[in-house]
């Protein structure tokens, strides 16, 4: 039976992956950040999971406004780096698992999940800079993932609440697939940021600490939170954060924390990084 | 959803149902600039370029002028309009700093020393 392990929360930012990309990992402003992922990036390892459900949002790369899918699995056997406008990242092809994808696919749109199957799809930074976060700089990455493509900048947004309610969804799904697979669960994007208007730049890290509080010991809390309130308190593009709660949703209700790393800036962001184990 | 559900957090621009029926052919121009062969037909003439979609006069204004607020303010998404700044080969940053009527330096400047603070700037009827 195909088992999920484990649940990471991880900031996507962009210039982490340009940072990587072009050697500047020992440059003061990015050292800290990389050095805080550094246990992370050693638990994986150790770890070796088979499957990663990435969480993620496309930043108009793969999706422009023409169709807006609140949910969209990635159920293709791999799904290429996408050009932002500066050339692909020169990181490997991100394999992906169709099988156990069309599994999860099925059983969700059963359990009235609606999402949108996606045969054919590049996948942006979104994706990309949290698996080079974890998994370093391999000529193959280690592991397959289904890209799991979430809309946070088209509004309406999907609530926190539906998003882990999908997370428990997937967790029935992935409990009743017959292989035995280590899976883990990546929720991604945020922390605190802003990228637009006279508020950009904004951090809140009293928030962003009571966020990650929240998510081990109460995320009933942060399920019920409004889009308002995460704008308010976190910044527009803040919002991401409500897909760290798909990863806490499937990996269900009693959990450990065995990690955490909170860093300001990257960039224009707020960086977090968390590793959950389930409990018994 | 509607855009005066977000008014009372200052300075922030949500992308609603509302903006995105005004930005509609805007931001399918920005994403045109996905394709090299595009975003040279726009440098050599961006005037005659922004002529081909249907986009309001203050819209291609707002475009040539680089006026990034008020490319936001007529619909446009954050995310779409960040493909005129890499056309320009500008960086994020420098845009996010312009939003705030400050330099690269002294944005980046706040940012290492931890960012904007949010006291005050949350809430307008609730003054937090």
């Amino acid at each position: 039976m195909a088992r999920i392990t484990a649940g990471i929360g991880s900031s996507h930012v962009p210039a982490i992956g340009a940072a990587l990309d072009g050697g500047r990992t020992a440059h003061p402003d990015w050292a800290p950040i990389f050095a805080g992922y550094e246990w992370t990036r050693r638990w994986v390892a150790e770890q070796k999971p088979d499957v990663v459900i990435l969480v993620y949002n496309d930043h108009a790369s793969a999706f422009s406004l023409d169709i807006v899918p609140t949910f969209a699995l990635g159920c293709a056997d791999s799904f290429a780096p996408a050009d932002e406008g500066w050339g692909p990242r020169r990181v490997p092809v991100v394999q992906g698992h169709s099988k156990l994808a069309w599994h999860i696919a099925t059983s969700v749109v059963l359990d009235e999940f609606d999402l949108t199957i996606m045969n054919e799809m590049n996948v942006d930074h979104g994706l990309t800079v949290p698996l080079s976060l974890v998994l370093g700089q391999p000529t193959e990455w280690p592991v397959k993932v289904i890209p799991l493509a979430v809309n946070v900048i088209q509004y309406p947004t999907p609530t926190a609440n539906r998003c882990f309610r999908l997370g428990e969804a997937i967790a029935r799904a992935v409990k009743s697939y017959p292989e035995d697979l280590n899976v883990q669960v990546w929720g991604t994007g945020g922390m605190s940021h802003q990228l637009s208007g006279e508020r950009a730049g904004l951090i809140n890290r009293e928030w962003d600490t009571k966020f990650l509080d929240q998510l081990t010991s109460d995320p009933e809390a942060l399920r019920t939170m409004s889009h308002e309130e995460y704008v308010r308190e976190a910044g527009s593009e803040g919002m991401e954060l409500i897909m760290w709660l798909t990863m806490r949703g499937a990996i269900g209700p009693r959990i450990r924390e065995l990690y955490r790393f909170y860093h300001v800036p990257a960039s224009n962001t707020a960086v977090g990084n968390v590793v959950f184990t389930p409990e018994p | 959803m509607t855009t005066a559900a977000f008014d009372d957090i200052p300075g922030t621009y949500v992308f609603t149902a509302d903006r995105a029926i005004e930005g509609r052919h805007l931001n399918r121009f920005c994403m045109s600039l996905m394709s090299a062969v595009n975003r040279c037909r726009f440098k050599a003439d961006e005037r005659a370029y922004l002529d081909e979609w249907s986009m309001s006069e203050a819209q291609k204004q707002a475009v040539m002028k680089r006026d990034f607020k008020a490319l936001l303010e007529l619909g446009g998404n954050i995310f779409f309009v960040l493909k005129i700044a890499a056309v320009d080969g500008r960086p994020t940053q420098s845009v996010a700093a312009s939003f705030a009527g400050q330099s690269s330096e002294e944005y980046a400047a706040m940012m290492r020393s931890g960012g904007r603070n949010p006291v005050g700037i949350r809430s307008i009827s609730g003054r937090f």
